[in-house]
C-alpha cells in the first residue's frame, strides 16, 4: 500500500465517523445549492450554456500550440514578460528570482491554486521573503499551518468560534461571534500590507489568446488591490487555460460563478493587458506571466482524458461529492480535491502512489452532472482504474483475471464451480468471510437457487 | 540542453498527434467568434431599452447594491451630494473627467481627483471614491470599469464605498455585448485593467456566510443619468 493510500483511509475513516463535523458541511452547503438553483433558473437553456462552455475549452485545448502562441505573443505586446516553466521547481525559480532582483521586502498573494501545487510560500519564505495570503479564506488556512480545504471555499469546516481564537492569537485582536467582525478583522489587517507590498502575486481564471489579457475571478477584491498596489505584479498560470476568443468570456465567466458558487457572477471579474500604460496613474511597473507545464502536457497525450484540463476550477463537483462531503476536503492530501483533483492528480504526481483516489467514488456521476463544461469525471475515474490496474496489477488482480479466464473457457468447469458454490453457500453463511466483516455485518447472503440458470433454461418445466 | 518553452512547445505538438473526440454536446451552441450573435440559452439580458433597464435594477438589488436613478446631470450631483452628508463622509476621491468634475465640485467635504497626482496611502484614506464605467451590463448587473475610465486601477477597489455616474445609454443587454463595445473602443489599445464589478465587495470564507466588504467597497452606488 503506498504512503499516500495508507494515509488517506486512515483519515476518511476518522472524518467520515464524525458526524458533527459532516452536519456543520451539509449546513454551509445547504445555502450554495438554494443559490445556485436560483441561479441556475436564469439562463434561459442550461444545457446549451454548457455545451457552449465546453466548445470553447475544447477547442482551445486541441489546438493548444497555435492559441498559447497566439497569446503570448499578443501577451508580450501589451508589455507583459512570459516565463516558462516545465516543472514546479522551474516555477519557483523563477519567482523567487524575480523577487530577489526586485529586492522584495514584502509580498502579498491573492488565492491562486497554482501556487499551492508548486508550494511557492514554502519557497518564499525559506528564502526569506515574507508572503501574506489575502484571500480571507486562504489567510485564515495560512494562519492555521493548514492547507486549502476545498479550492473554492479554502476554510469552510472551520467554525467561526476557531477563527476568532485564531485572530486573538495571532493578530491580538478581542474574541467574536460575528463573521461580519471577523471578516472586517482581516480587511482593516490586510490593507496596509496591499500598499507595502512590492510584489504582487495572483493566479489566473482564463488567458485570452485573442487580446493578450489575462483574466481574474474574485469576490473579495484582494486580487484587484494585489494587482494594483505593488509594483510588481507576477501571475502563475497552466497553460491549459488558454481561450481562443474575449467572447468565449461571455459564457464562462457567469457559468463559472453558478456553477461554483451560485452567483449570477463573480463579484470582480477583471482583465489584465500588461503593466501600467503611458497616461494610467498606477499599477504595477512590471507584469510577469509564468505559464507552467508541470505534467499538463501528460494530460494532454491522453485524448481519452484531455477533457479534464477543460477544468475551470468551480469547485461545483466537489459540492456535489457524496464522498467529499462525508471525508472532507483535507483527507485527500491533494492540491485539487474531490472528483476533479482524484481524476488528475494520479496524472500530476503519478498513478501508482495516487490511484486510490480513483476508489474514492460511489460513481454516481453528480460530479458529471454539475461540471460546466461537462467533465466525464466518474468515468475518469474508471479509466484511472483500468489503467492502473494494466499498469501494475497487483498479484490479486492477476490471480483472479487469471483464475477467471481459465474457467470461463471451460463450461464444464463454470458448471461444477456453479454447482459446488450453490452447495456450500448455506454453509458460507456461518463462516466468518475474510475481508468481508463490514460488509456482512448488516447483510445476510442470499439463498442459492437449486438450480443454475443453464439448467433451467435447458428444462423450462422442471 | 533545450529552454523550457520549446520544450513545452514540442511536448505539446506531440500530445496532440492523436486527436480527441468533440465532447458529447446537447445542442449547438458554440460562442460565435463576434458578440453579435445573441446567446439565447444565457440568461436574459432584456430586448428593448427599457427591458434593459427593469433587468438591471433588479440585478442590482438583489446583488445588494444601490440603484439610483436621475434625470440630469445636476440631479446626480445633487444624489451624491445627499449621499455625502448623510453618510458623513470626509474625504473623497476622484477620477478627473468631465461628468465628475462639477460633481464633486459640489460637495462639501474635501475632495481630491486621485489621478491627477496618485498617492495610495492618500487614496486608503478616503471614505469614497466616484468614477464613470464603460458600460453597464443589464444581464448581470454587472458594472465595467477600467483603467482608462476609472481614474486607474485603485480608485475603484481602495476606499470603503464605490461611487459610479453612468447615463442610462451605457446599459448594454449582455456581457457579450459589453465585451464587444470594449475591443471596438480601444481595439488592440486596450486599458491595462477593464474589471466587471458585480455588487459590493463580498466573502462567504465564514461558514459560507455572506458579508459585505471583504476587502473592497462595502457599499456600490450606481447614479444613472437619463
Ligand atoms: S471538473 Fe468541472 S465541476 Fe469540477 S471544478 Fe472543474 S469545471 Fe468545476
Amino acid at each position: 500500500m503506498s504512503d499516500a493510500k495508507s494515509i488517506f483511509l486512515k483519515d476518511a475513516t476518522v472524518n467520515a465517523a464524525d458526524g458533527d463535523q459532516r452536519a456543520f458541511i451539509n449546513k454551509a452547503l445547504g445555502g450554495y445549492y438554494t443559490n445556485r438553483d436560483l441561479q441556475k433558473a436564469r439562463y434561459r437553456d442550461w444545457e446549451r450554456a454548457r455545451d457552449a462552455a465546453s466548445m470553447a475549452k475544447w477547442s482551445a485545448v486541441n489546438d493548444l500550440a497555435n492559441v498559447l502562441e497566439k497569446f503570448v505573443a499578443n501577451f508580450e505586446r501589451n508589455g507583459g514578460v512570459v516565463h516558462w516553466a516545465r516543472d514546479a521547481e522551474e516555477a519557483r525559480a523563477i519567482i523567487l528570482k524575480i523577487a530577489e532582483d526586485a529586492k522584495a521586502k514584502a509580498i502579498v498573494k491573492s488565492k491562486c491554486m497554482t501556487t499551492e501545487e508548486i508550494h511557492l510560500n514554502d519557497a518564499l519564505e525559506k528564502a526569506g521573503f515574507g508572503v501574506v495570503e489575502s484571500d480571507l479564506g486562504e489567510f485564515i488556512q495560512q494562519l492555521r499551518g493548514e492547507a486549502p480545504y476545498h479550492f473554492v471555499f479554502p476554510c469552510m469546516h472551520v467554525k467561526r468560534e476557531a477563527i476568532s481564537e485564531l485572530f486573538t492569537k495571532h493578530l491580538g485582536t478581542a474574541p467574536t461571534n460575528s463573521p461580519e467582525e471577523l471578516t472586517m478583522i482581516a480587511r482593516r489587517h490586510l490593507r496596509q500590507l496591499y500598499i507595502d507590498a512590492d510584489i504582487g502575486i495572483t493566479g489566473a481564471n482564463f488567458l485570452i489568446a485573442e487580446t493578450g489579457q489575462i483574466s481574474i475571478t474574485e469576490n473579495e477584491g484582494n486580487a484587484r488591490l494585489t494587482a494594483a498596489l505593488p509594483r510588481i505584479h507576477i501571475a502563475l498560470s497552466g497553460i491549459e487555460k488558454v481561450v481562443n476568443h474575449l467572447d468565449d468570456l461571455s459564457v464562462l465567466l457567469p457559468m463559472l460563478a453558478t456553477a461554483g458558487a451560485g452567483q449570477p457572477m463573480t463579484c470582480y471579474n477583471t482583465l489584465y493587458s500588461g503593466p501600467r500604460k503611458k497616461g494610467e496613474c498606477d499599477g504595477p511597473e512590471q507584469f510577469h506571466l509564468v505559464l507552467i507545464d508541470n505534467a499538463r502536457t501528460r494530460i494532454l497525450a491522453d485524448p481519452e482524458q484531455r477533457d479534464s484540463l477543460h477544468c475551470i476550477r468551480c469547485g461545483a463537483c466537489l459540492n456535489v461529492c457524496p464522498i467529499f462531503k462525508n471525508i472532507g476536503g483535507l483527507a485527500y492530501g491533494t492540491t485539487y480535491q474531490g472528483p476533479i483533483g482524484s481524476v488528475i492528480t494520479p496524472h500530476l504526481r503519478g498513478l501508482k502512489q495516487w490511484n486510490h483516489l480513483s476508489g474514492a467514488s460511489s460513481l454516481c456521476g453528480a460530479c458529471t452532472d454539475a461540471c460546466p463544461v461537462r467533465i466525464d469525471l466518474h468515468h475518469h475515474l474508471l479509466h484511472n482504474r483500468r489503467n492502473a490496474t494494466k499498469e501494475s496489477p497487483t498479484l490479486f488482480d492477476l490471480a483472479f483475471h487469471h483464475g477467471f479466464t481459465f474457467v470461463i473457457k471451460r463450461p464444464w468447469l463454470f458448471a461444477l464451480g456453479g454447482k459446488i458454490f450453490r452447495a456450500t453457500l448455506p454453509l458460507l453463511q456461518k463462516l466468518p468471510l475474510p475481508y468481508m466483516g463490514a460488509w456482512m455485518k448488516t447483510r445476510d447472503l442470499p439463498k442459492a437457487p437449486s438450480q443454475s440458470f443453464r439448467d433451467q433454461w435447458k428444462n423450462p418445466n422442471v | 540542453m533545450s529552454d523550457a518553452r520549446s520544450d513545452i512547445f514540442a511536448r505539446i505538438r506531440e500530445a496532440l498527434k492523436v486527436k480527441a473526440p468533440k465532447p458529447h454536446l446537447k445542442g449547438d451552441g458554440a460562442p460565435g467568434k463576434t458578440s453579435t450573435l445573441a446567446k439565447p440559452w444565457l440568461p436574459d439580458g432584456g430586448e428593448t431599452a427599457d427591458d434593459s433597464l427593469t433587468i438591471l435594477a433588479e440585478q442590482l438589488a438583489k446583488l445588494k447594491g444601490v440603484f439610483i436613478r436621475v434625470p440630469d446631470h445636476a440631479a446626480a450631483a445633487k444624489a451624491v451630494a445627499e449621499l455625502s452628508a448623510n453618510k458623513n463622509w470626509k474625504k473623497v476621491a476622484y477620477h478627473g473627467d468631465a461628468l465628475l468634475r462639477p460633481i464633486a465640485s459640489a460637495l462639501t467635504c474635501e475632495t481630491w481627483e486621485a489621478d491627477a497626482s496618485f498617492d495610495k496611502q492618500r487614496l486608503e484614506g478616503c471614505d469614497a471614491g466616484i468614477t464613470t464605467c464603460e458600460s453597464i451590463v443589464a444581464q448581470l448587473g454587472s458594472i465595467l470599469v477600467s483603467s482608462a475610465s476609472s481614474g486607474g486601477r485603485a480608485l475603484s477597489i481602495l476606499p470603503h464605498v464605490h461611487v459610479v455616474v453612468a447615463e442610462a445609454s451605457q446599459v448594454v443587454p449582455d456581457l457579450g455585448a459589453a465585451l464587444a463595445l470594449a475591443k471596438a473602443r480601444h481595439g488592440d489599445q486596450m486599458p491595462s485593467m477593464l474589471s466587471f464589478i458585480t455588487g459590493p465587495s463580498r466573502t462567504g470564507d465564514i461558514e459560507r456566510i455572506l458579508v459585505l466588504g471583504a476587502h473592497g467597497p462595502k457599499e456600490l452606488y450606481l447614479i444613472l443619468v437619463g
